[in-house]
């Protein structure tokens, strides 16, 4: 049986590892390529490395740190941030990645899914939506959460369906850095519209929110990011609590 | 030891060639006839079309060298699906090394997403690829397409249906999951490759 996935993700500013609490005051948290192999060898099931450098040598880094993890690390990893066009996908495949994650060049030009999906293949598309729920609804946001967009959660993660993404990574804004459990209403609504697979983000601070998330938020795979860099969640004991609470995981 | 590593237009054969040297084997990468001749283990990855794929092979009389090689083979992914006898993907003639068709995934409920993609486990192994396993391992998969059980089998894992994960006849063996991608359980099934 399929398992369900756990997947660290680690924030990357510089090569070093960072993480934000509601999308703003970084923290420091390790070198990326030790803290993906402990992660690796904790049982993580992925991994998720974005760039959150904008400057033009901080991608030449971004570059070689990829090269790094794929040549260290015998897991799947996603790679993510400043990808605008199907040459950057190509520099990240190319360097080792299995998959990248498109964000807000995605809801600027929604055909880099479908060029990305049909260059290197759909499971290669991860499209990550942040979106915040408000007055009018879930609306979708770029860069980071700092700007609100005219796109709404359900009618863009389908679009980004239909266009070819492998799979949708969402983020609730409400939730991300808050600790208090995923936004699983939303989630399973589109898990329950979508053809592919669902990654929760945003919320993890007990190893509860996880089982919730995967019962009640019908999710595929869920990311976390301080619970684990922090240790305040340890993945060999999140796996064995799952699989206590019946859920499939890989041990 | 020489191993080689088919080198055509497909993703990801970096994947394999990072692997190995984890393991401390220095692969060659070719496309070169006399090179992977003259190789004592073959591994043929692939992540791309089948169709494509199968035509760029041709191009390069790819196709006729990996069919009659004698040494050990490892076809991984779409490698595997390339080296039975047809795809329903770009209804592509493969090579026919094993005799079974490789068909597209119907999904039965919701829940089934295509593409197969996760860590999913081996069950029924029988190949020398799966020595020394003890359990139901899980490994890596992505993909959309699969090869139905057979006289072939070597490994079965159920997504939507019981199908082939590993097939084994004679030097050529075959994976449909990533070992280089499949953590400990991964690196093991590449080492007892390169141990047969």
């Amino acid at each position: 049986m399929l398992a369900k996935r756990i997947i660290p993700c680690l924030d990357i500013k510089d090569g070093q590892t960072v993480k934000g609490t509601n999308f703003v005051n970084l923290r420091q948290a390790g070198d990326p390529v030790e803290l993906g192999r402990a992660y690796s060898e904790q049982g993580a099931d992925e991994l998720v490395f974005l760039d959150i450098t904008a400057s033009h040598e901080g991608r030449k880094t971004f570059t070689d740190l990829v090269k790094r993890v794929a040549a260290n690390i015998s897991i799947p990893f996603t790679v993510g941030g400043g990808i605008n066009e199907l040459s950057d996908v190509d520099r990240l495949l190319s360097a080792g990645a299995d998959k990248v994650s498109i964000n807000s060049s995605a809801i600027r030009n929604p055909n880099l899914i479908d060029e990305i999906a049909k260059h290197f293949g759909s499971q290669v598309c991860v499209v990550a939506i942040d979106a915040k729920q408000t007055d009018q609804g879930w609306k979708c946001y770029l860069n980071g959460g700092r700007v609100e967009t005219d796109k709404y959660l359900s009618e863009w993660a389908r679009e980004v369906n239909n266009r070819g993404a492998g799979e949708i990574l969402f983020t609730s804004m409400n939730h991300d850095g808050v600790k208090t459990g995923y936004a699983n209403k939303a989630l399973a609504t589109l898990s329950d519209s979508l053809t592919i697979p669902v990654i929760a983000s945003g919320g993890a601070g007990k190893m509860e929110h996880f089982k919730d998330t995967f019962i009640e938020g019908k999710a595929d795979a869920a990311l976390a990011a301080s619970v684990f860099h922090f240790g305040e969640i340890k993945i060999p004991e999140l796996k064995q609590y799952l699989c206590q609470q019946g859920i499939n995981v890989r041990l | 030891m020489k191993i080689a590593v088919v080198k055509y237009n497909a993703g990801n054969i970096y994947s394999v060639d990072y692997a190995l040297k984890r393991l401390g084997v220095e692969a060659i990468i070719t496309s070169d006839k006399e090179t992977l001749m003259s190789a004592d283990k073959i591994i043929f990855p692939g992540v791309g079309e089948a169709a494509t794929t199968m035509n760029y092979l041709r191009q390069h009389k790819l196709d006729e060298v990996i069919k009659n090689l004698k040494q050990p083979v490892l076809g991984i992914c779409l490698g595997m699906q390339l080296m039975c006898r047809h795809s329903e993907e770009g209804n592509a003639e493969c090579l026919g090394i094993f005799d079974t068709d490789v068909k597209l995934f119907h999904p039965e409920r919701h829940t089934d997403k295509v593409p197969h993609m996760g860590w999913n486990t081996l069950t029924n192994v029988k190949s020398d690829l799966f020595k020394g396993f003890t359990k139901e391992e899980f490994v890596y998969f992505v993909h959309s397409f699969y090869v139905p059980l057979n006289e072939f089998t070597a490994a079965q894992t159920t997504y939507i249906l019981p199908y082939s994960s590993a097939l084994h006849k004679d030097n050529f063996y075959a994976t449909q999951f990533h070992p280089e991608k499949s953590g400990t359980v991964g690196e093991r099934i590449l080492r007892n490759f390169l141990e047969l």
